[in-house]
């Protein structure tokens, strides 16, 4: 064996620092989906009846669907037979109280740093805590409340505001969009809600923290963020899971819509348990993230930062309907060990003299295989529509995968689109040169991959560029040398 | 400083290294000749512990500890800087960013306080001007895109910067035009003090023009064949390597080209 291959060996053996598991005892229903179970679940939540009748719709549709193949990943088939739909804490606070939250869920996020209590959270950042299938707390509530900005759990958005949902829900990823939009709108749980109203710029962050906790259990979240006219919200999602050694599904939906001059930037650190160094265990991310520009000058920008999961399956995408509308896509995706990762964005340009702008940094390590796939897509009325798409693939080691399928679609002939597209590997005598100049070999790493992520780093909110940096150097902990 | 005893080294199952021996004291200049394919650049390249050489026999003292049981970084931090033959390109790190880093690394482990922005700003700015450094250079991406002679002058520039005990030049001079190589000349003459030392090897006698060593050594197919002061280098120019006993080949120490160019 080579030196290089030696050193890079390494590569794989990361430790997992949010693997731990929490006693907290669990409502469940019994394994399995049927309609019964969609029932249950509603009935569980105190549903209305028009949201019972959208699920069961939703999940007579998914009957007729089969698992999309088409993705660059390969996993055993899934037993939706053999899934835990819904898994709660016991003890539930009643909404809006933070105090009656399980003292074991409390500590829980606390030791994930993310701290319920508003007295310790980080200021400016507002959280909804999702625990299984549940979301447990819900920060500054007050604050946000005085601007007539709704920042709660979907389940209480239901009951409060059940007008503004049912005109949101499913409007940009219908019930029938794929197999997984269908499985997850049959038995969604939980997620956030948040309505921006006209003209309110929120002041602060919002962020949803979900956490897996329960065994054998899916989590099917359900985000949806309206910002009304002139509106804007900074959006941040957090993931982490227990250590395991079966796959976990995690199939969430998230729908954003942003009315005239409207600005959503939705960002995301997933951190889910990516499985062992062999392969064994992990999250599987099976996603379906879409944004609406429903107006004018409205603009949504997505920026994730995928380091966890075993396998990742998410395309967040720009519906570009309203003129001069914006889409934007920052995207940073590791894969090590045996993770896979098929992940990019759709653009759908409409409206006229609408933009989009794609960077994409996939990073493999060990035997990860990581494919961006991405779409751009013109249509007939899209006047002047421009596109720029930046590709790049960075490896390290020699077993490792990097893919590209950029699809372009363009009905208009007077779009501009740029591509570019770039693969390099971390050398060894990178590494020799910079450990020549003093650095530690996890230092000339760090420092090479965060150069390489720059681009993708500096779209996200300080705080969290700062934890997704220290993610990406534990996420590569011992990748070379 | 430096004491290499009967040092033997390959790469892969090639040996390179026939038993080396050299002193080198502080307040001293040596230059390692030879034809290539001699050894040059594997003793450079042990001597900065890189991986892919493996020592079979001898030993290395540097400043009364053994070398070869450092790790390149520990070296590194205890002064021992290799100007790289080919400088490797690091795209997306900027170039001073990265300086810093490695200046901050060595002084953590000298025990002194990091420099701060406006420090290191500073020590940059008169090191520049000493060496001629282009600030655009300064701010674009280790090497990445830099002309073989930028590449050249910017290792001078971290040299210049990291002030090393013990400077290693790899061929440094290939390749320069006469300018280059004068800036290359003094980023070593400038580092001259009693308490430092450097090893130049080289394939030419022109840069000894520029820098002057206490020693030469002639260095033929892994074993140092003929060591001599400043004289033995113009010895060279004139009769070239097949004059040693033991060179293969018969190649001159001096750059014909460079000199009708010059």
């Amino acid at each position: 064996m080579s030196t290089e291959t030696r050193t890079i060996e390494a590569l794989a053996t990361q430790e997992y620092k949010y693997g731990f598991e929490s006693d907290v005892e669990a409502e469940t229903i019994p394994r399995g989906l049927s309609e019964d179970v969609v029932r249950r679940i509603s009935e569980l939540k105190g549903e209305p009846e028009w949201l019972l009748e959208w699920r069961l719709k939703a999940y007579r549709t998914w009957l007729t669907l089969e698992d999309p193949d088409w993705a660059n990943i390969h996993h055993d088939p899934i037993d939706y037979q053999d899934i835990i739909y819904y898994a709660a804490p016991k003890r539930r606070p009643a909404p809006g109280s933070l105090d009656e939250v399980d003292p074991e869920v409390r500590r829980t996020f606390e030791k994930l740093g993310i701290p319920i209590e508003e007295q310790k959270a980080l200021s400016g950042v507002a959280v909804d805590a999702v625990f299984d299938s549940v979301s447990v707390a819900t920060t500054f509530r007050a604050t946000l409340e005085k601007l007539g900005i709704i920042f709660c759990s979907f389940s209480e958005a239901v009951r409060t505001h059940p007008d503004l949902v049912r005109r949101y829900l499913g409007s940009v990823v219908p019930y029938s969009d794929n197999f997984f939009a269908a499985l997850n709108s049959a038995v969604f749980s939980d997620g956030s809600f948040c309505y921006v109203p006209k003209g309110v710029h929120c002041p602060m962050e919002l962020s949803t923290y979900f956490r897996i906790n329960a065994r054998n259990t899916g989590q099917f979240e359900r985000t949806l963020i309206v910002a009304d006219e002139g509106a804007d919200v900074s959006y941040l999602e957090g993931c982490t899971a227990p250590m395991r050694d079966e796959n976990q599904l995690h199939a969430a939906v998230v729908e954003l819509v942003a009315l005239d001059r409207a600005t959503i930037k939705y960002s995301t650190v997933q951190n889910w348990y990516p499985g062992d160094k062999n392969g064994k265990g992990g999250i599987y991310n099976f996603v379906t993230k879409r944004g609406h520009c429903r107006g004018h000058d409205s603009k949504i920008t997505w920026t994730q930062v995928e380091t966890g999961s075993a396998i990742t399956w998410k395309y967040p995408s720009c519906i570009l309907q309203g003129d001069r509308s914006v889409g934007e896509f920052y995207s940073v995706a590791v894969t090590a060990n045996y993770q896979q990762a098929d992940t990019g964005t759709k653009m759908i340009h409409l409206g006229k003299d609408t933009r989009s702008t794609i960077v994409s940094k996939g990073i493999s390590a060990g035997h990860g295989q990581n494919t961006y796939r991405g779409m751009v897509k013109i249509g007939r009325h899209a006047a002047n529509a421009r596109n720029y798409s930046q590709c790049d693939s960075l490896l390290i080691g020699d077993r490792c995968g990097a893919h590209t399928f950029p699809y372009i679609e363009i009905k208009n002939t007077s779009a501009q689109m740029e591509h570019e597209a770039s693969t390099s590997k971390i050398g060894e005598d990178q590494i020799f040169y910079c450990r020549q100049r003093g650095l530690s070999t996890e230092d000339a790493v760090n420092m090479i991959v965060s150069g390489f992520c720059k681009q993708v780093f500096r779209e996200l909110p300080m705080e969290f560029a700062v934890e997704a940096q220290k993610l990406l150097g534990v996420s590569l902990e011992g990748s070379v040398g | 400083m430096l004491e290499i005893r009967n040092l033997h080294a390959r790469v892969g199952d090639k040996e390179i290294l026939k038993g080396i021996d050299l002193r080198v004291d502080a307040g001293e200049v040596h230059a390692v000749m030879g034809p290539n394919g001699s050894g040059k650049s594997t003793l450079a390249g042990v001597l900065a512990g890189r991986p892919e050489y493996v020592v079979t026999e001898g030993s290395v003292v540097y400043r009364g500890r053994n070398l070869l049981d450092l790790q390149p970084e520990e070296r590194a931090r205890e002064g021992i800087f290799l100007a790289f033959q080919y400088p490797v390109e690091i795209p997306g790190v900027n170039n001073l960013y990265f300086l810093k880093a490695a200046l901050n690394a060595v002084r953590a482990h000298r025990g002194e306080p990091e420099l701060d922005a406006i420090e290191f700003t500073a020590l940059v700015r008169s090191k520049m001007s000493l060496l001629g450094m282009d600030q655009e250079l300064l701010s674009r991406p280790v090497n990445d895109g830099f002309s073989g002679g930028e590449k050249k002058r910017n290792e001078i520039f971290q040299m210049a910067v990291l002030e090393p005990a013990l400077a290693i030049l790899d061929e440094t001079d290939s390749g320069l035009d006469i300018d280059a190589l004068k800036v290359v000349a003094g980023g070593v003459n400038a580092l001259r003090s009693p308490d430092r030392a450097a090893v130049v090897v080289t394939h030419y006698q022109r840069l000894l023009n520029y820098i002057v060593p206490d020693q030469v050594h002639v260095l033929s197919d892994g074993r140092i064949v003929r060591s001599g002061g400043r004289g033995l280098a113009l010895e060279l120019e004139e009769k070239g390597y097949g004059w040693l006993a033991g060179a293969e080949d018969n190649e001159p120490a001096r750059d014909s080209r460079l000199e009708a160019r010059a």
